[in-house]
This record gives C-alpha cells, structure tokens and sequence, in this order.
C-alpha cells in the first residue's frame, strides 16, 4: 500500500517539481518565439567538433537499426558526434515539451507526422524550410499527403524519414491447412478467407481488438468509405462512412470470428501464438514477428469498403527551438538530417518504408516483407495537421471505437458522442492555440 | 502516529523498545536536563535539512498549484491566461467537457476505494495474527507474505495483465480445467475488472499492512492476555477485548494510509486496464496525469487536484473522527 502510495506521491512531486523547474526556466527562455532554424544551410560542416543530442523513440526492433545509423554517420563525420536517446514515444512527447521550454531539449530529434502540428503550435519545433530547399527536397520525392501532412501554418517542420501504415499479417500454415492461396484483398475474399479459416477448425480467425490498434483500423476502414475523421468544423469520424466502419469491426465479434472483449495486445500475443490466423497491426511489428519464428506473411489490408486506403503515420526529423541557439550544432544537426534522410534505404531494415520516393526507386524495400506494401503507399492516409489532434483523438475516438467493439455501446451512438466531445475539445485548443 | 510506526518496527526487529522507553524518560527526570538547555534556533536548524525538502517539494508546489489552478495553463503556450474560478466551475458544470470525465474518474476511485479499504484492513490483520503464531516456516511465510510488495506496480500491473486475460491468460484457463466458467473479461468488463483491480492490489500491497499489524500485535503485552485468560476469556473474547483495542491507535494510522492509498490507486488501472472498457476504471489521479500531462491543460488539472484533496482531506477528518476518543485513552497509557 505505501508503496503504491509513495509511487503516486513521487511521481506528483516529482511532476510538481518538474513544472516548477521548467516555469521558473521558462521564465528565462519563454520570450523567444518564431526563432529561425539557424542561417541557410550550407550542406557541410566545417566547424569545430560538437556533440549533438539526439532524442527518438525508437525502443522496438527498429531501435537497432537507428543506432547502426548513428554509429555510420559518427565515423563518416569527425567532427560530429551524435548520442542517442532513445525512449518509449509516449514518454518522448510529455518530456520533449517540457525539455525545450526548459531550454534542456536536445539538438535534433525524430517525432511521427501527426505530433509535428501540436508541437509547433506549442513552438516546441521550429520551421526548417530552407533545410528541405538546401536538400533539393520537393513534393515530387514525396507522396503527396506525407509532405503536405508536415506543413503547419505555411511553414515546414519535418523532414519525413520513413512512411508507416497497417498492414494485414496472416499465419501462411493457417492459410495452407484452409485451402487459401492468395492473401484477401477485398470484403467478399477477407470474409470468404475467414469462413475457410473456421471451417479448417480454426475457431477464432481474426481477433478485433478493443484497444490500439483499433482505432487505426477504424481510421482506415472510414478513409476506406469516403469519409474525413476531421474537418473544418470538428470531428467528423462519427459519418455514416464512421459509423459503418465500427459496425464492421464490431461484426466481426458477432460473426463469432474473434472473442469478445479482447484484452489489450492480445490479439497480437494470440497471432504470435498461433491462436489465431490473421491480425492487422503496423508494419513496424515486421521484425518481431519474423524473430518469432512464426510462418508468416504480410499483405495490405483488404479493401472493406469502395476505396483503396489505409491508416499511416510518418516518422520526421525536427529540429527544437533552443534558447541561445549554438549556430554549429544548429548546423551539424542539419548534416545530420540530410545524411539520414539519404541514408533511409538501411533504414528500410527496420521495417519501415522510406518515404523518398528516389530512395524506394533505387530498391530499398526490393525483397523485404514490406515490398508488398510499399507498393501501396499511394492509398496511405495521414491525419490531418491540427494542433492537439492527437490528444483529442486518445480522448474522443479510441474510446468510442473501443465501446463499439466491446459491444457495450452501439456503433453510433458511441462514435456521435465522441465526436462532440472531439469538436468542443477542437474548438478549446483553437482558441489555446490562437488558431 | 510515525513515531509509534518507528517503534513498532523497530520491535519487529527485535531491538530492545523497553529500554529505549526507559531512557527516554531517564532523561526527562534528570536533573542534568538543565544543562542541556538549547539555544532558541538549535530546534530549527535540525529541523532545516527536512523542512527545506517539505517546503520545497510540498508546501511550494502545493500553493504554486492553487495559482495554476486559476489560469488555462498550458506550459508549453506562451500566454496563459487568467480564467478565475473558470476551472473549477467547469468540474460543476455538467455539460463541460471535463465534467463526465472527472466525476466518471472520481466514481470509479470511490468505487475502487470502497472495494479495497475493507479487504485491505481486513485480510492483513487475518494474516498478521496467523504469523504471530509460533510454528515452522512461519519466517518463510512472512517472507512470501511480504514479497509481492517489493514489487513495482509495472511489474506487478504487466504480470497480472496476462495472467488475467480472457482469452490468452492463465487465470481463466484454470478456471476452465477446474470447471468454473472461464470467459470471464478480467480487464475488459465491469464488475470483473474492480475484482482483478481491487484483488490484485490486495494481493500486492497486504505485506505491509500485514507487517504494521504484527508490530503492533507485538506491542501488546503478554500479562493482558494471561489476565484476560485468567478471567476465563476465550480466544474469540481475547480478540476481541485485548487484541483490538490494543490494535486501535495502530488501526486508525492503517486506515487513513490504505484510504489515501486507494484513493491515489492509478498503475493498476493504467496498464492493466488502460482505465476501460470505456473510461469505467479511470481513477481521479489517472485522469489528472491524463489532463495535466499528457494534454497540458495544467489548469484544469491542478483544479482536479484540488477538488480531490478537498475529499481526501474530508475522509481524514471523518476517520480521525471516528478515532478519536481513542486519543486521551493512548496518551494516559503512555
């Protein structure tokens, strides 16, 4: 009991003190906004050694592969070294704010695309145009919705690395044992491959979590009927293109293909475990399952709905707004970027779909389990870039899409509250964000 | 009530309390008391190291958190602007957007504080009086007893998470070999998941209770059960006219710690539920760390706090209440 007591008071204590650390900075380095990234870049540097800090959250199997990258870039770069910290991304996005307002943030640093809006509303980052002009970077190297998604207010903040959707793994012995040749690519074939699945005596196929990844699934699914999860005036995932998606998802359970209530990770344990045959998650989970030893293969998900979508995310280099900013690390940061952001074929080891198009071309992801779904990086939809967006979404959506699958609220009726509950908390971070 | 916690573990240790009774009082009755006569900042000045901690880590934020309280602070924002009594009206408000959710967070906390108190005071106290027995491997089983609380709550939270799942988890796949039903959603339904919340939490932290009663078992003297037995008391009579009323000043320090203690209860629920189905076992603390940390809206969130310490403070006082004739009773025994 105490411990459990003292645990709570250490970490209020330990926040309480950290907050007031950081007002009583803040109250020294708060004043700089809109401060530029620093002169125009140059492309090399030539100053004196610096130490850069690098801040990722690369803790899963993509971790290895950035640290090899560093390592790279450390003995290609004599007068540059770079040290990695590396922590779990929830963790990243309550400490990344609260360190630079601190004026302890680091010199550089990787985020996903949908946190770069909120940050530079909270002028965490700051604008890096001329960095993606020095680069030669234009929107033809990207997909479109990927470069367009890092542009806040006019100005750009991320240098996309890698681009990451969901994708549909399914178990190859499973598939074998039912008669399945061809991984489904549509709602008659999935649901076909899912009777197949129950008839070769595999009970529960496809188990609909409750919890993440859910939520993206039902992102998909609603991009996948036409619909916007956000719009000029709010949230708007409670459509009828919302509504049919939970309604799926939620049939899924009805059907009798998954369990009720499935507990959080377990659908993803259960298809490690061969319990069940098939199961949507990221395709950052590519080298762990391939570690697992597990026969396996990964394919798009099925297009449920009338068009070819599916949920993405992006990691991007930022660089923080610092207080007195350092002009060399500013610049050596700036080295760094642009040599990983060539680089980002090794990066593809882990998993992850380089987001240049050039870089995709020269055969980064030739051979890899995420070929298949490189190829399909034209039907990625990112969320939009509002400030805040991702905290109203954890709030608002993730919990109506749990509900529904749960069964305890109908699809409607969950999604429609949710989405008020989105909109008025939309309209409070408009107006703390001065939008 | 710390002091008395001191002693008492010291007893368990074995260190010698009689003595350190006598000399405590051999040196109020000397005369040479005189001699050690301080100077008025001596007090003080032991007393700095603690009270710059308390000052700075309590006191300091406790008071900065009411200015926060009053102001839509976001620390990250440049401007935060001064809303009033706004926050706090908004936690009264239905229809804000923060009402639902908070009173939902405190609901459930009262819920999960019901729940445990009792089994929390209770359970403990059943496993204290069984160690005080002599038998073999009574120390291992005070070992095995204690473990689970050296335990950190990720540990304890993530260990329980997967025992407890419906589908995958060990828990229901006995059930099911024992015949019972096994497809209850441990940590997806309501009520299962109070009982997975309150049973883990009872299994986690009943050492330490346990370990404040067995002092406090120690601390009563043996004549008064030779006494009671010479007066014919059974063992039932003995619990309960020597056993308790020894226990009472013990009993009042374990509720309000186990009461504070359940009513800060945020781990369990954050990793074994992640506070669902829904947002049912989101406690207060949860959704403060949620409001304040995660979405910056420091403001509300300090208001929460206070609201909540506003009822904590409440429950205090209605325990102490509930003790306190107890008070003159323990100072003329002393």
């Amino acid at each position: 009991m105490k411990q459990k007591k003292s645990l709570g008071r250490q970490s209020v204590a330990a926040s309480a003190l950290g907050t007031a650390l950081v007002l009583v900075l803040a109250g020294c380095t708060g004043g700089g906004t809109d401060q530029p990234a620093g002169e125009a870049f140059t492309g090399t540097y030539t100053g004196p050694e610096v130490e850069l800090s690098y801040w990722n959250g690369f803790t899963g199997g993509d971790g290895p592969f950035m640290e090899t990258m560093v390592a790279e870039f450390n003995a290609e770069h004599e007068n540059i070294t770079v040290v990695s910290n590396t922590m779990q991304w929830t963790d990243f996005y309550q400490r990344l704010p609260a360190a630079v307002t601190a004026g302890e943030g680091p010199d550089v640093g990787v985020m996903h695309l949908d946190q770069l809006a909120t940050n530079a509303a909270r002028n965490v980052i700051v604008p890096i145009d001329d960095l993606a002009d020095e680069l030669g970077l234009t929107a033809d190297d990207f997909t479109e919705e990927v470069w367009a998604a890092s542009v806040y207010e006019d100005a750009r903040y991320g240098i996309p690395l890698d681009v990451h959707s969901l994708a549909m793994y399914y178990n190859t012995e499973h598939f074998a044992a039912a008669g399945i040749t061809e991984a489904p690519t549509d709602a008659s074939s999935f649901a076909d491959a899912l009777d197949k699945l129950k008839a070769a005596g595999y009970e529960t196929p496809f188990w609909m979590p409750t919890r993440w990844p859910s939520h993206l699934m039902n992102l998909s699914l609603l991009w996948q009927n036409d619909g916007e999860p956000y719009g000029d005036d709010g949230a708007s995932f409670d459509s009828a293109a919302g509504i049919e998606a939970l309604e799926w998802q939620r049939s899924i359970v009805d059907d009798g293909y998954s369990p009720e209530a499935v507990a959080i990770d377990s659908q993803y344990v259960a298809f490690k475990n061969g319990e069940t045959s098939i199961t949507w998650d990221g395709i950052w989970q590519i080298n762990d399952l391939a570690a697992s030893g597990l026969p396996h293969a990964v394919a798009p998900i099925p297009t449920i709905g009338d068009t070819d979508a599916v949920w993405a995310n992006s990691h991007n280099f930022f660089l923080p707004r610092q207080s007195g900013a350092d002009q060399n690390k500013v610049n050596a940061s700036k080295v760094f970027i642009a040599w990983m952001s060539e680089q980002s074929a090794e990066w593809a080891g882990s998993g992850m779909i380089p987001a240049r198009q050039s870089v995709r071309d020269a055969g980064a992801v030739d051979g890899l389990p995420q070929e298949a779904i490189a190829a399909t990086i034209d039907t990625m939809r990112f969320l939009p870039s509002i400030p805040g967006i991702g905290g109203v979404q954890a709030e608002t959506l993730e919990i109506a899409v749990a509900d529904g699958t749960q069964g305890t609220t109908p699809p409607a009726d969950a999604l429609r509250d949710a989405a008020d509950r989105a909109t008025q908390l939309m309209e409070d971070n408009k107006a703390a964000f001065g939008g | 009530m710390a002091t008395r916690t001191d002693e008492g573990v010291l007893s368990v240790k074995g260190a010698p309390r009689a003595s350190g009774h006598t000399r405590r009082r051999g040196a109020e009755r000397t005369p040479r008391r005189q001699t050690r006569q301080q100077a008025v900042a001596t007090p003080w000045l032991f007393l700095s190291p603690y009270l710059l901690l308390f000052g700075s880590f309590v006191i300091v934020p406790a008071v900065f958190g009411v200015w926060i309280s009053l102001h839509a602070w976001d620390y990250t924002l440049p401007l935060k602007p001064f809303v009033g009594l706004n926050n706090y009206i908004d936690l009264f408000q239905p229809g804000s957007t923060v009402f639902a959710t908070f009173w939902g967070s405190m609901r459930a906390t009262g819920i999960f504080t019901i729940l445990s108190v009792p089994l929390l005071l209770v359970v403990p106290l059943a496993v204290a009086l069984l160690m005080t027995k002599k038998f073999p491997g009574r120390d291992f089983l005070r070992a095995i007893y204690f473990a689970p609380y050296v335990l950190g709550v990720a540990v304890v939270a993530v260990l329980w998470r997967y025992l407890l799942d419906n589908n995958i988890g060990l828990v229901n796949h006995y059930l099911g070999v024992l015949g019972l039903p096994d497809d209850t959603a441990w940590t997806t339904s309501t009520p299962a998941a109070w009982i997975a919340l309150v049973g883990v939490t009872v299994w986690w932290t009943l050492g330490f209770n346990a370990v404040i009663y067995l002092a406090g078992l120690q601390d009563i003297p043996v004549e008064l059960y030779e006494a009671a037995r010479v007066d014919g008391a059974g063992p039932v009579m003995q619990f309960i006219h020597v056993t308790l009323p020894g226990l009472k000043p013990i009993l009042s320090f374990i509720t309000i710690i186990t009461l504070l203690a359940s009513a800060n209860m945020f781990g369990q629920s954050y990793l074994m539920t992640q506070g669902g189905p829904g947002r049912e076992t989101r406690t207060a603390i949860y959704q403060i760390a949620d409001t304040g940390l995660r979405n910056f809206q420091m403001g509300s969130a300090a208001a929460m706090s206070y609201v909540l310490t506003v009822f904590l403070m409440a429950i205090s006082v209605f325990v102490f209440w509930i003790f306190r004739e107890k008070k003159p009773q323990k100072e003329a025994q002393s």
